[in-house]
């Protein structure tokens, strides 16, 4: 479904991506894991159509991305939940998640709002609450919930495990799992590398800025060097 | 010091409605400050031109319906509506054209930048309405044509006459202010505005077109503007190219005395300004017997807002949101 090729991002003079080759099939929860500076987020961000590559393709279904610009490629289907989640501070949760279904008009915006508020009854208990007001776990749900709400083909997720307890750490997997099953394609980017594994169904291992090893979830969870980098053994 | 209690309480009333005109003024102005500053950080200090265009373009079609007879042929609300309408969509594609030749090629420059390029805006907006009226009236002064209905003075109390126009000024710009309001809060585009202040990034992950909801923050805040102009040309009557800077820099200060970037707070800060001045300017010499005059009326309207934000750095209304990191 999403194919990179090639990909060349740089900040200036420094260059956080070098030559970044990776493919998520549909269906799939598919990680990216490597350490901080890796250039994880910058991934997710070329895709999303917030950073231009240098050099380099990503296609979605075949088609290009690369120049389109980020509010188009969600119309394309892709929804990115960003790092340190973004939510809208100023906004009630009901207004975040209207704003995920920006581009929307059909009739199914209100059957996703519940299964949004199936997924996290926390969300709906707080509707109207002005979302800078909820705690940290909630406004990643709320992260969460606002990209479903877009109904994409491929969902983005950066570290939703950040900054979150362990008990709801496994909550958030657990959904990402439920949403997985339900037909939803994910690309993961994770510092918890061994819930990210236990989830995934294949993995990539970036390091400063290239892939360094690939393959499925249970090949990369058996990697001496990965169990050593990321697994902490 | 001989203060004259009597008087005080008699021409309350009447300053009371002095201000609250003026207030609804810079009100309907600030709002064109603080939404361009809500969504991108930058003071627009050609906007006290796009509020005067607004002006121009009322006495234009005033003089216009005046010279085909329809001036009183038509009803005066119609007029009025039509005045409005007119100078908001001038306005407002003004403040849209403008952003987008002058300032929208300079959003990744550093801040001061496109400041100077609003200023030198403002400079060219004045001198361009001079030009235009010069030539095609051979005079840049203009004065608004009476509509009879308008002059018309009803007795409120014993102390408090009111003119038909002031109560069109009141409730014209209620009714902005109110629209504006179901538009920012009650629509899905208004929670887009607000979501592109709080964070473009994240907005355009939702698949809003960023740059479409600045143009339409432009076009918004310039039609309050165009509409503010309208009623005040009609208000005062007198209007020349250079009209717009003061009520421009006041309504500015009022946008900040709010809380530059809240919609609320230009509100609050725009009554508030026109009521301390519309006092200031009807009491000063009253209290002091004389010693400070009605041309006192901006000192000491500002030093009360220097205080204010002494006391409220970030205005009345700046920043009531708990946030979290
Ligand atoms: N805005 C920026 N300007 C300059 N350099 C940047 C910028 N953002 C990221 N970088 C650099 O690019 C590289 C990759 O950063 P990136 O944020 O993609 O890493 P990451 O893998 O997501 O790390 P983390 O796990 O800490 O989130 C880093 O060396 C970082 O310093
Ligand atoms: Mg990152």
């Amino acid at each position: 479904m999403l194919e990179v090729k090639s990909l060349d991002v740089a900040y200036g003079e420094i260059r956080a991506l070098k030559g970044v080759e990776l493919e998520v099939g549909r269906g799939e929860i598919v990680t990216i894991l490597g350490n901080n500076g890796a250039g994880k987020t910058t991934t997710l961000k070329t895709i999303s159509g917030l950073l231009h590559p240098t050099r380099g393709t990503i296609t979605l279904e075949a088609e290009p991305l690369v120049g389109v610009p980020p509010h188009a490629i969600v119309s394309r289907g892709v929804a990115h939940v960003p790092e340190g989640r973004h939510i809208f501070n100023r906004l009630t949760v009901r207004e975040n998640l209207t704003m995920g279904a920006y581009l929307r008009s059909d009739t199914g915006i209100a059957t996703d709002l519940e299964r949004v508020f199936a997924l996290f009854p926390r969300l709906a208990e707080r509707i109207t609450q002005v979302a800078g007001t909820l705690s940290g776990g909630e406004q990643q749900m709320l992260a969460i919930g606002r990209a479903l709400m877009a109904n994409p083909r491929l969902l983005l997720l950066d570290e939703p495990s950040m900054g979150l307890a362990p008990v709801l750490v496994e909550q958030i997997f657990d959904t990402i799992s439920d949403i997985n099953r339900q037909g939803m394609t994910i690309l993961l980017v994770e510092q918890n590398a061994a819930m990210a594994l236990s989830i995934a169904h294949r993995g990539y291992v970036l390091e400063t800025g290239s892939i360094a090893l690939t393959g499925t979830a249970a090949e990369l969870a058996d990697n001496p060097e990965v169990r050593r980098a990321y697994l902490g053994e | 010091m001989c203060m004259d209690v009597a008087l005080l309480v008699r021409i309350f009333p009447e300053v009371l409605l002095d201000g609250i005109i003026l207030g609804f003024m810079y009100a309907l102005i600030a709002l064109g400050y603080t939404m361009v500053y809500g969504v991108l950080e930058f003071i627009n200090f050609a906007h006290s031109e796009i509020f005067i265009v607004g002006a121009f373009v009322g006495v234009e079609i005033l003089l216009g319906l005046k010279s085909v007879g329809l001036l009183d042929g038509l009803p005066w609300p119609i007029v009025l509506v039509l005045v409005l309408i007119a100078g908001m969509a001038a306005s407002g594609l003004l403040a849209v054209t403008v952003e987008r030749i002058a300032y929208r090629p300079l959003r990744n420059a550093p801040r001061l930048i496109p400041l100077i390029s609003a200023i030198g805006i403002s400079f060219f907006l004045q001198d361009l309405i001079r030009l235009v009226e010069s030539l095609w009236r051979n005079a840049f002064n203009m004065v608004y044509p009476t509509i009879d209905v308008l002059n018309l003075r009803f007795e409120l109390t014993e102390t408090l006459d009111v003119s038909v126009k002031s109560l069109v000024v009141i409730v014209g710009a209620v009714l902005m202010l109110w629209a504006l309001h179901l538009i920012v809060n009650r629509t899905k585009v208004g929670t887009a505005i607000r979501a592109v202040a709080e964070d473009q990034a994240a907005a355009s992950l939702m698949g809003i077109d960023v740059n479409r909801i600045i143009s339409l923050t432009f076009l918004i805040g310039g039609a309050m503007g165009g509409a503010a102009g309208v009623l005040f040309g009609v208000q005062y009557g007198l209007i020349n190219p250079y009209s717009g800077f003061i009520p421009g820099l006041k309504a500015f200060t009022a946008a900040v005395l709010g809380g530059i970037g809240n919609i609320p707070g230009a509100m609050v800060g725009g009554l508030v300004l026109g009521l301390l001045e519309a006092f200031a300017a009807s009491y000063l010499s009253l209290l002091t017997g004389g010693a400070f005059g009605a041309e006192y009326k901006d000192i000491f309207a500002f030093s009360v807002l220097i205080l204010i934000l002494i006391f409220r750095p970030k205005g009345l209304l700046g920043e009531v949101v708990r946030e979290r990191a």
